[in-house]
């Protein structure tokens, strides 16, 4: 359907990067490739500046945590080139005790708040913020609590464990 | 309350006054709060606080079943819920892999499109009542309230609507919901032309609306904007169009686009959408003369519940729905993005999945949320009179806004 089949998209941007670049994938036709803090500014400014792929539209930000990995906080960065219509995700994994990322507000005003509330919500700190404070939870709040340590019940309750849910 | 404004800003000697605009203000029609700095009637800055009404979606729906997410998504735009709801289900068929039969996807374009015009009619009423119109508001009221009449014959609700099913609906439109909607596409049009013929040229409105709050279509993309404002701007994003969802393709219509991305051309936007919403409406009214009928519900037992007379005598059924119920049934390990048209722009659910039968985490991309954040900026240096229209045309819902 887009202009720009994924195939281009992924010989782009391995030329680009090399093995700086996770192996791409394509759960469900939308290309999926990770990349390290150091080189996320890097990779989004050229996938929105490239004069061919053209990813102009910063769809969303958000974050993810698995307490089990090593690094186990993500960023997840979904963009679009409105003049190929494709889409793009970009994963990002980062220590979870100090996580630190570049902000995207540079490139995208829209990031502002988006990573405020990834921040809010994970506490993941975008260096180069202009404004980095909760957005959705009340100033005083000590937690960061979409993190899998916090529990959404009471955790004296019986009937809502885990388990009944499947994991 | 470190880093307020209203509280910490007690300089003697300052020339500005500090306006606290809301939380619970009548002209901003919900829960905003906006800081300013007025120079008489004139904004110098402003600083939005929002999540008044947060309520931790994200995290319940980690810990509820598919089908129990979408009483949570009712609750983003409520002006539109069955939207959001078509866009959860969709999201979760695509999950899963399921196809829904054609018949499925219109009736769900139907409802789609009679939402999309119920969250336009508020948004273009009360643009009108802020602007010092009360009686088009009072006219399009009415057939919000036949838009909601459609809505209870086929789900029984009328504000958080929780339509539909993972496959398909809960049951078939009965002929009282088919002759409503055969009802309001008769009745609709003149209403909607005799209220465009009250603002369209009326000249007050005109002066008040055109040129305020111009956004040129670059800035609109750098600030992520989506749905008619963008549109309004000259760009022509849509998603029924980019990425078809529920057979949006079958479907001949037009994406209404403005020229300077004001008020005026905001409103316009969504009127001339409403026509096209209607356009569709009956396309897909027609279309629906050539599918088989009966059909309400994709053919995936894992993961529709079964009527529940079968449950009670029939052993197959009984099986799918313990295991619905109970959540024995593996669901692929993957994450996918699917996103809808809603009333505001792009809805976008990312669904990470670990193969339980709760989502892993769960993501909206909401809309008003978004499109919002550039209105502190943008008021700056604007009237406080056309801070408010702008705000209305905006069409920001706090639902949507704080999930």
């Amino acid at each position: 359907m887009g202009k720009l089949s994924n195939q281009q998209v992924i010989q782009s941007i391995t030329s680009a990067f090399g093995d700086r670049i996770s192996v791409p994938a394509e759960p469900f036709g939308l290309l999926t490739f990770e990349t390290s803090a150091e080189n996320i500014s890097e990779v989004l400014r050229f996938l929105k500046e490239d004069k061919d792929l053209k990813f102009n539209y910063l769809t969303d930000i958000t974050g993810i945590h698995f307490p089990e990995q090593e690094l186990s906080i993500g960023v997840i960065y979904h963009l679009h080139s409105l003049y190929n219509n494709v889409r793009v995700r970009v994963k990002v994994f980062i220590d979870g005790k100090n996580p630190h990322i570049p902000s995207a507000t540079p490139l995208w005003n829209g990031a502002n708040w988006m990573e405020r509330e990834t921040y809010d919500f994970f506490g993941i700190m975008f260096d180069g913020h202009p404004d980095l404070k909760r957005i959705l939870n009340v100033d005083e709040m000590e937690v960061f609590p979409m993190r899998r340590e916090h529990p959404l019940e009471d955790p004296n309750r019986v009937d809502k464990k885990d388990y009944f849910f499947g994991r | 309350m470190t880093n307020h404004p209203i509280f910490t800003d007690n300089d003697p000697q300052k020339e500005t006054i500090t306006l606290n605009l809301g939380p619970t203000h009548p002209a901003t029609h919900g829960v905003f709060q906006n800081v300013l700095e007025m120079d008489g009637e004139r904004i110098v800055s402003g600083v939005s606080t929002i999540g008044y009404i947060h309520r931790a979606f994200e995290k319940i729906a980690e810990h509820r079943p598919f089908y129990q997410i979408t009483p949570l998504t009712d609750r983003l735009n409520y002006c539109s819920s069955p939207i959001n709801n078509m866009g959860w289900h969709m999201t979760v068929e695509k999950l899963l892999g399921i196809e829904t039969p054609k018949r499925v996807d219109y009736l769900r374009v139907i409802v789609m499109e009679l939402a999309r015009i119920s969250d336009h009619l508020i948004c273009n009423g009360i643009l009108g009542v802020d602007t010092g119109a009360y009686s088009g508001f009072l006219y399009l009221m009415e057939e919000r309230e036949h838009i909601y009449e459609i809505y209870e014959e086929i789900c029984g609700a009328r504000l958080t609507t929780n339509i539909g099913r993972i496959g398909g609906f809960e049951r078939d439109f009965n002929d009282i919901a088919f002759a409503k909607i055969n009802r309001f596409l008769e009745k609709f049009p003149p209403i909607l032309k005799e209220f465009e013929t009250l603002f369209n040229r009326n000249r007050i409105f005109i002066e008040r609306t055109s040129g305020v709050a111009t956004v040129d279509p670059e800035t609109a993309l750098n600030y992520s904007w989506s749905g008619p404002i963008l549109r309004a701007t000259g760009v022509d994003y849509d998603v029924r169009v980019n990425e078809p969802y529920s057979s949006y393709q079958d479907f001949d219509f037009e994406i209404p686009v403005g020229t300077s991305g004001d008020v005026y051309d905001r409103f316009i936007v969504r009127n001339e959408e409403m026509w096209q919403s209607l356009s569709i409406i009956r396309q897909a009214m027609q279309k629906l003369q050539n599918e088989p009928k009966g059909v309400f519900h994709a053919d995936v037992p894992e993961f529709y519940l079964p009527p529940k007379e079968q449950v009670y005598n029939n052993m197959e059924a009984l099986i799918y729905h313990f295991k619905i119920v109970m959540g024995e049934i593996d669901t692929p390990k993957t994450e996918v993005y699917h996103a809808v048209e809603g009333g505001n722009g792009e809805l976008g659910f990312y669904l990470v999945n670990d193969g339980g039968r709760s989502p892993y985490r769960l993501h909206f991309r909401r809309p008003s949320f978004i499109n919002y954040q550039m209105y502190a900026p943008m008021s700056a240096g604007m009237l406080l009179s056309d801070a408010i229209i702008n705000m209305s045309s905006l069409n920001v819902i706090a639902g949507e806004l704080d999930a």
